[in-house]
């Protein structure tokens, strides 16, 4: 049962990739969902927006599948609650 | 030499969706413009602009729309609609190599929708960010690059940005590409929709937009006594042009000829008009068709509604003319399309190829009565049957830039 994190990102990627969510398996990559560089920042600036935070450069860069989202995510939202 | 055709084309402005509603209502003398509806005018003595009604990008467009800006949209839609008009919309091969197929359009203002959202968020809300298809979105060069991607068009692609005649620049561009052998096929217009507080803002600052006075759809009256300036509007037309030769080959519609093209500068001043500019372009125009000036039947011209143009245009065209010009029919479209800043040169070729298609000259809508310095026929509210064989397309931007079509019957 995927937790609640992963359910909104795959959500969010379902809607900025106009995708089925159930087609978005959490261990599916950027390049399977073909999404590219441009969707990929794209996605990033959705994320900054639901979660009111600031994602970066660098942490985005390494994002490349639907797993690596949702970890880089996980991270920086604990950082941000931890401060 | 050989002709250079016109083989198929779109128009979307406030008069309509498609180019059999912009010719109906240009012949009827029925206006587009409104009082505007796509923001809140406030306190906008000119509450005029010409809105496009009922286009609803979504289906069109799908996902692409993210990157689209509403320029870039009119800018597609068109093409998409030219292409199968000039039977392409099946792909350019076999008549076509695609790195010989070339797009050219023009637009003034760009992206300038998103431009200003983006601003707004920036400035007047405190964005922390900005959606990372701003920059895609705003580009003026995306209208051309989107074509260019959707239609596999591999040649030259390129985006002119001369203010209002950025189209005629671009489409006399494409001629000159196809003339001078770099290219076969050329999609070739212009965009633009700059129906934004921003934009109408800046232009009010200029005190040359026509005030709505009640009767928005009346504001923009090109050579009347009382004509009080110039009216917006969004709009973008599209055009596809090859050789004879491939028009011929192909069994293609071939609706005009584009003979000539003509551009000058003013190297005057900067928004103020003078007759040397658009008389050496109309004549250059003139020279590249080989047609003498009493071969000139009709006249779009650039008529803007503003007082200086109107009457520095129709001094250019007495001297271009001599006695002929007693004999040219002149109007100006933008009485009812209004001016759609760079598109307005490629909306005004889609009425001249019309108006010579029909041997039908639309008329320069919203005519009061006569001003002493706009003396010629101007075809005042009605439109008019006659022997169309030679027109000219004229726009002068500012900046003084100035370009001129010329366009045959074929």
């Amino acid at each position: 049962m995927p937790d609640q994190l992963t359910e909104e990102v795959i959500a969010i990627i379902a809607r900025e990739q106009r995708l089925a969510p159930e087609k978005i398996r959490p261990d599916a990559t950027f390049q399977e969902l073909k999404i590219d560089s441009l969707d990929g920042v794209n996605i990033v600036f959705a994320l900054e927006e639901k979660y009111n935070l600031t994602i970066p450069d660098e942490v985005a860069r390494e994002m490349t599948s639907v797993g690596q989202v949702i970890e880089a995510l996980r991270r920086q939202l604990g950082q941000a609650s931890a401060v | 030499m050989e002709r250079i055709v016109i083989s198929g084309f779109e128009v979307i402005s406030c008069l309509g969706l498609d180019r059999r509603q912009f010719w109906r209502r240009l012949v009827d003398g029925e206006g587009g413009l409104g009082p505007i509806t796509r923001f809140d005018p406030g306190t906008l003595a000119a509450n005029v602009a010409g809105e496009i009604p009922g286009f609803d990008p979504e289906p069109l467009f799908g996902k692409q729309l993210d990157l689209l800006d509403r320029f870039a949209q009119l800018a597609l839609y068109c093409a998409r609609h030219a292409l199968a008009a000039a039977g392409l919309d099946g792909g350019f091969e076999p008549w076509f190599v695609p790195e010989r197929v070339g797009v050219i359009t023009g637009s003034g203002l760009g992206g300038v929708e998103s431009e200003d959202r983006a601003f707004q968020q920036i400035y007047g809300q405190n964005a922390a960010r900005l959606h990372p298809f701003s920059i895609p979105r705003m580009m003026t060069n995306a209208a051309s690059a989107h074509i260019s991607m959707e239609a596999g068009a591999r040649g030259p692609c390129l985006t002119l940005s001369t203010a209002c005649a950025s189209a005629t620049h671009a489409l006399g561009e494409a001629w000159r590409y196809l003339r001078d052998g770099i290219v076969d096929l050329v999609i070739a217009g212009g965009a633009d929709a700059p129906i934004t507080f921003g934009v109408f803002k800046a232009w009010e600052g200029m005190r040359v937009l026509a005030p709505a006075n009640g009767n928005p759809r009346r504001a923009c009256r090109p050579f009347s006594a009382d004509r009080a300036g110039m009216s917006l509007a969004e709009g973008a037309a599209i055009f596809v042009l090859e050789r004879e030769s491939s028009a011929r080959r192909r069994g293609a519609p071939i609706l005009a000829e584009l003979a000539g093209y003509g551009a000058s500068a003013d190297a005057g001043h900067i928004t103020q008009p003078n007759r040397q500019g658009p008389l050496s372009a109309m004549r250059a125009a003139l020279a590249t068709a080989g047609v003498r000036p009493q071969e000139v039947d009709y006249i779009n011209a650039h008529g803007t509604g503003t007082r200086l143009n109107d009457a520095i245009e129709i001094a250019a065209i007495r001297e271009l003319l001599g006695e002929a010009a007693a004999q040219v029919s002149i109007s100006s479209t933008k009485s009812m399309h209004g001016h759609a800043m760079g598109a307005s040169g490629a909306l005004e070729l889609a009425a001249v190829v019309q108006a010579i298609g029909h041997q039908i000259v639309p008329p320069t809508a919203n005519f009061t009565a006569p001003d002493p310095n706009c003396d010629l026929d101007v075809t005042p509210n009605q439109s008019r049957p006659r022997l169309i064989r030679t027109a000219l397309s004229n726009s002068f931007a500012f900046g003084g830039l100035n370009a001129v079509l010329a366009v045959r019957a074929v």
